[in-house]
């Protein structure tokens, strides 16, 4: 595969770029479109502090080579961000002390609105499912986990339940 | 084959700071034109809170608000010197040095406050809320911003303080090998509970049950959040992290998250923790460190409740399947 032409929508914004066959989206993310919440943690797959979503699907940008996502969706924490869609989510971080030095946060909350998105009323153990690919060297997750609960019980409480 | 549970549990007697050659922190605080206040530190937060304890300790002792407070910490090549966050000194160091410097910034902002109200100092007061004014006549006030300027631009003079915590050089006897290597010391107590799985080696942690004595707590937060951190970080260092080859070449030392594996989120049992409070003589408002202890009672107690589950003695970390099965055949072979 030689470099080519690919086209993103990234946060809303439609994107072209000429490309190497290898080039992770990781790179572009963060070098090209300045989306520095896509932290680099261990270019290996392996800690998700790269966490983004493509096309509804939780992927690692790290180990995705830009022109396998020709023509997608991608979304970051600044994506989330602008669309306020992940406020509640972030109070609840605050009040729950869910964050300590910070490098994991914004792979965490990209996870967390994954799983929230395809379950909006997970379990404890779908909550800690939905956090296996997300290392946090600080917090020991029970803050974590206890702000998704927090989450959680305020939509459903905002529903009526 | 079964699963076999055990308790176990360690107590640790834990030393805040060093002495080394010196161990020093230093702290400027001085007053901006609009009435907040800087401190200036090299200390570093590492994410443990710092920068908030730090602006807890000098609103406290200015008498401001706390959010009129700004902690400015990180450049070692210009800010006042401090050893470094380590050792659970930062609190301690850091947190005496910024009582000294703003009770002297404090001072200068009373006295320009009474040369304006034309009063003397000793009859001044704060009320937290951002104003000074005479013991008893509230009316008779003066607002920390309006002083700022004053300071600034009637009277030619700085509202600032000078602040240094050093712990002086022990060098050890050499007769009696005695010295003095530490400020005040914590102490914790934790139990751990465990199931072990005598097939597959898979040691569980149940649940953490622990005292922690810290001395005062500056923020029962951010000690709760140390507390849930090194209970986790004492379960990786007690069942899975190392850095040597599981096996003798060095090609199967893990190089990646796949292979140097920790705990997830899944596996972090209940973490209870009492909090204890007896106040140190020489930290700020009787504070004692907290930061390193909270990872050095949870691998002693895993490792005492293998031990009780499976009736071994294991000395060594990180217990993986290999060394309780090893542990086991080796049980095994004497009870032949």
């Amino acid at each position: 595969m030689a470099s080519r032409i690919v086209s993103l929508k990234v946060n809303g914004q439609n994107e072209e770029f000429i490309v190497g066959a290898l080039t992770s989206l990781q790179d572009i993310l963060r070098d090209t479109l300045n989306y520095t919440s896509v932290k680099e943690g261990c270019r290996q797959g392996g800690c998700g502090s790269c966490s983004v979503i493509i096309d509804g699907e939780l992927r690692l940008s790290c180990l995705t080579p830009v022109q396998e996502v020709d023509g997608s969706e991608v979304t970051t924490l600044e994506g989330l961000n602008q669309s306020n869609s992940i406020a509640a989510l972030q109070q609840q971080f605050i009040d729950k002390y869910a964050a300590q030095c910070g490098f994991c946060t914004p792979g965490m909350m990209v996870a967390i609105q994954a799983l929230l998105d395809r379950n909006p009323n997970p379990s404890r153990d779908e909550i800690t499912e939905g956090l296996a690919g997300n290392i946090c060297r600080c917090t020991g997750y029970l803050p974590i986990i206890k702000a998704v609960e927090g989450v959680v019980a305020e939509m459903s409480g905002a529903s009526g339940d | 084959m079964s699963k076999l549970r055990g308790t176990g549990f360690a107590a640790v007697n834990y030393p805040t700071g060093m002495h080394l050659g010196g161990d020093p922190t230093q702290s400027l605080v001085h007053a901006t034109t609009s009435g907040n206040f800087v401190v200036t530190m090299s200390s570093v937060d590492l994410g443990q809170g710092l920068k908030t304890i730090l602006a807890q300790i000098a609103a406290e002792t200015l008498g401001v608000p706390l959010d009129t407070v700004i902690v400015d910490t990180g450049d070692t090549d210009t800010g006042p010197h401090c050893t470094g966050t380590f050792a659970s000194r930062t609190t301690h160091r850091a947190g005496n040095a910024v009582i000294m410097a703003a009770a002297e910034a404090r001072q200068a902002m009373l006295e320009v406050a009474a040369e304006k109200l034309e009063v003397s100092v000793e009859d001044l007061e704060t009320d937290g809320q951002g104003n000074i004014h005479v013991k008893g006549v509230e009316e008779k006030a003066i607002s920390v911003a309006e002083t700022a300027g004053a300071a600034h631009f009637e009277l030619g003079k700085t509202i600032s303080g000078r602040g240094i915590f050093l712990k002086t050089p022990s060098p050890m006897d050499p007769e009696t090998g005695e010295s003095d290597p530490d400020s005040t010391q914590a102490h914790a107590c934790t139990v751990a509970e465990v199931e072990v799985d005598t097939e597959t080696g898979n040691v569980e942690v149940l649940g953490f049950k622990s005292a922690y004595e810290v001395g005062q707590q500056v923020n029962p937060a951010l000690v709760k959040g140390q507390i849930v951190g090194g209970a986790w970080m004492g379960m990786g260092h007690a069942l899975q992290e190392t850095t040597a080859p599981y096996y003798p070449a060095i090609d199967h030392a893990p190089g990646d998250f796949q292979s140097y594996v920790m705990p997830g989120a899944a596996d972090m049992p209940s973490v209870e923790c009492e909090v204890l409070e007896i106040a140190s003589r020489n930290g700020p408002f009787g504070a004692k460190g907290v930061g390193e202890m909270v990872t050095n009672s949870p691998i002693p107690a895993i490792v005492n409740a293998i031990n009780n589950a499976l009736g071994v003695r294991i000395t060594r970390i990180p217990v993986t399947p290999e060394v309780v099965l090893r542990a086991l055949d080796e049980k095994a072979a004497n009870a032949t």
